[in-house]
């Protein structure tokens, strides 16, 4: 076995943990805060996320039909496509809601959980049906910036790219925006007061049904921008790609202690962490016996040993179960 | 009696009708369609066992013989309402939501892939395999054991959790085993990975019967086999201890049900019908890979079972038949009649349909309709198009 190797190339796992872990973490925020008002797996979560990632791509190839994608300075391009993919994702999971949950509020737990998984696989084909008459293909690159791609060597193996740097950057500014609003506005007050006990709180004149749109408003918005990082940072995108890293998110919320914001950020950065080095290490450490291809497998036995053994989490937010 | 009258016409005139114009997708629609209605319009039970096995033993073999397309799919149904009756004893009965339900189809059709093909050579060495053809009957049991032990397996460790939780600890243990089914090609290989197995035995058929119409009455006797067990559990202490489960876990205990043995005896029941469609499915197929096992498959079935109506037998059947049509026939059929208007260049309100771009593949959409069928399912019908008999007891007081 080489050392050295396995030495070397450990900042750069780090650095590609970190990254997915960040994603991770905006994704699983979603989950977590429906989970936390409404104690309901959001499942439709995923392709909420990847919506947010094709609009990006549509208004990067916008922008770049008429030739303002390198007119313009490429942070306010950046500023646009994260605003555009946000408010898309948001104003959809809200839709979602208002459509398909809202009139099964009340239901057996078990009914809005299927009703959610059909609305996940109905979003996947809508996708693909309105991108496939739009431009007559499914699979879609985000164009390059050519910012985007410089890299600043750090040291033989580690180099850093604008855009990992980017996708951090975002990620960071994000969860900061979300902790501003949950913790220091009367909105996000609501929103914890909702969480809590929501008869308490609609007897306290909070409008619960407003409050739980905007909590799925906010956590739409936070899969949206994640949607458009995946996308600047992977490249390639298509109508099912959110499904896995959308389960992942989930693992990640369960990880920290569903309905737990801020456990939705450490079980991101742990499951992302884990996955990276998984990836890396897995193949060489075993000699090829077992591939990269086993992270997947390593995060959904995470999601079940922690559901069996410990379904309050690392943080441990109380899950009560309703019958 | 106006109803029987009307079966017997509808029968014989849908069977005419398929017989004169072999080609056609719609007159075949009509026959199913008119042997939903034998199956549950009011009429003498005789007389509607009668007329369902004369089309199910006689003509549909008849039509098999003209178009054997249709044999394909009537022994696609049987495949998946046999899946969708084990799935209603999980999810309808049981009440426990089973996302990851294909796993012991993919359990079965593994078993006999495995044996059934020189691919057991490289695991154990030698050249002893495949087996024999007629090991083909025994694996239908083998695989009906291995895949209730993986059920028992999976049962175990998540007997602790309900509701959404299991949901998606299933999930995760369904993508556990379609990843391991796509890498298990090393260290020792077991899977042969993403190529999958291939070539797999088919048995030798009684009377030298064609595989086509072998497979479809294989397929029928097993459905009607494990719609005999699934009436029989029903009626049991079983299947009332199981509904006892669903609609409540403490007072269920309370009474004396063992949660755990019946909980167990659920996932196991499921699954080993699951188990003896793979075995068959694999034969008939000849090749199997991970890419027919994934969660899309577990999500079709459960479409059919909600569907039709959790915990409902006739519900499943009916689902499962709908459900399948629609994907095989339906959505197949609407692209191919698409693509003939548009070679004849027909336009629409001025719009040519040769403009259409060329990934509008409506066969492509099975997704959307499992999806729609779920959502507006549980807004509008939870309790799916033909009731379950106890629960429709259970709301009349």
């Amino acid at each position: 076995m080489d050392v050295e190797l396995l030495i070397g190339i450990f900042p750069q796992v780090l650095l590609d943990g970190i990254i997915l872990g960040f994603m991770y973490a905006l994704i699983a925020l979603g989950y977590t805060m429906v989970y936390g008002v409404l104690e309901f797996i959001n499942f439709a979560h995923s392709e909420i996320f990847i919506f947010g990632a094709f609009v990006g791509v549509e208004v990067l190839l916008g922008l770049k039909s008429i030739g303002l994608l390198d007119g313009l300075p490429w942070p306010l391009v950046l500023v646009l496509v994260l605003v555009a993919g946000m408010a898309a994702s948001g104003l959809l999971a809200v839709t979602v809601e208002r459509v398909a949950y809202r009139p099964l509020r009340g239901a057996p737990r078990l009914i809005p959980l299927i009703s959610a998984i059909g609305i996940s696989f109905f979003l996947q084909d809508l996708i693909r049906l309105v991108e496939s008459l739009w431009r007559n293909a499914f699979n879609l690159v985000y164009p390059t910036m050519d910012v985007l791609n410089l890299r600043f060597e750090l040291s033989e193996t580690i180099d850093v790219s604008v855009k990992s740097l980017v996708v951090i950057g975002g990620a960071l500014l994000m969860l900061w925006a979300l902790h501003l609003i949950v913790n220091r506005t009367k909105v996000g007050t609501a929103i914890r007061a909702v969480a809590e006990d929501q008869a308490a709180a609609s007897l306290m004149g909070i409008d619960v049904n407003r409050i739980i749109s905007l909590t799925f408003l906010i956590g739409g918005a936070m899969g949206g921008a994640a949607g458009v990082l995946f996308g600047v940072q992977y490249g390639l995108i298509n109508p099912y790609s959110g499904f896995i890293p959308g389960l992942k998110a989930f693992t990640a919320a369960v990880l920290g202690g569903i309905g737990n914001i801020p456990g939705a950020m450490v079980g991101g950065l742990v499951l992302g962490l884990l996955e990276a080095f998984a990836a890396a290490y897995l193949s060489l450490l075993t000699g090829g016996a077992f591939g990269a291809e086993y992270k997947d497998i390593l995060a959904f036995s995470i999601l079940i040993l922690i559901l069996i053994f410990r379904p309050k989490g690392l943080l441990g937010e109380v899950v009560r179960e309703r019958a | 009696m106006i109803r029987s009258p009307i079966a017997l016409a509808l029968v014989g005139l849908s069977a005419l009708a398929v017989a004169t114009f072999p080609r056609s997708v719609l007159v075949f629609l009509f026959f199913q369609g008119s042997l939903l209605y034998v199956f549950k319009a009011r009429m003498p039970e005789p007389l509607r066992w009668g007329l369902l096995a004369v089309s199910l033993l006689v003509l549909m073999p008849t039509i098999g013989y003209f178009n054997s397309y249709y044999l394909e799919v009537a022994t696609q149904v049987g495949i998946f309402v046999a899946l969708a009756l084990g799935l209603n004893i999980v999810v309808g009965l049981a009440g426990l939501l089973d996302l990851g339900y294909v796993a012991f189809f993919a359990v079965g059709a593994y078993s006999w892939a495995i044996f059934g093909s020189p691919h057991a050579n490289i695991i154990f060495g030698g050249e002893s395999f495949p087996l024999a053809g007629w090991w083909f009957y025994v694996f239908l049991f083998v695989g009906l054991g291995t895949a209730a032990i993986t059920g028992i397996l999976l049962g175990l460790p998540v007997l602790r959790l309900h509701g959404d939780y299991l949901a998606i600890v299933t999930l995760g243990f369904g993508e556990v085993i379609r990843v391991l089914a796509n890498n298990l090609d090393k260290p020792i290989n077991l899977t042969n990975g993403p190529k999958g197995i291939t070539p797999i035995l088919r048995p030798p058929t009684p009377f030298g019967i064609p595989y086509g119409e072998f497979f479809y009455f294989l397929a029928l006797l097993i459905v009607v086999a494990v719609i005999v067990v699934n009436r029989r559990l029903e009626d049991s202490h079983i299947g009332r201890a199981w509904e006892a489960i669903r609609e409540d876990e403490l007072a269920a205990r309370a009474m004396g049900v063992s949660l755990v043995r019946m909980k167990l005896m659920a996932f196991a029941c499921g699954a080993s019908f699951a188990g003896v469609m793979g075995v068959l499915f694999s034969a008939k197929q000849v090749f199997i890979n991970p890419e027919s096992f994934t969660f899309l498959e577990s999500i079709g079935v459960l479409a059919m079972v909600i569907l039709g109506g959790m915990g409902s037998i006739p519900g499943a059947i009916v689902g499962a038949t709908v459900v399948t049509v629609l994907n095989l026939q339906v959505l197949k059929g609407f692209s191919l009649w698409l693509n003939e208007l548009k070679n004849a260049g027909v336009t629409i309100l001025g719009f040519s349909l040769a403009d259409l771009p060329t990934q509008f593949e409506p066969a492509k959409y099975e997704r959307m309709v499992f999806g729609i069928i779920l959502v507006l399912m549980m807004i509008f019908r939870p309790q799916g198009i033909f009731p379950a008999r106890r629960r429709q007891r259970e709301l009349a007081h």
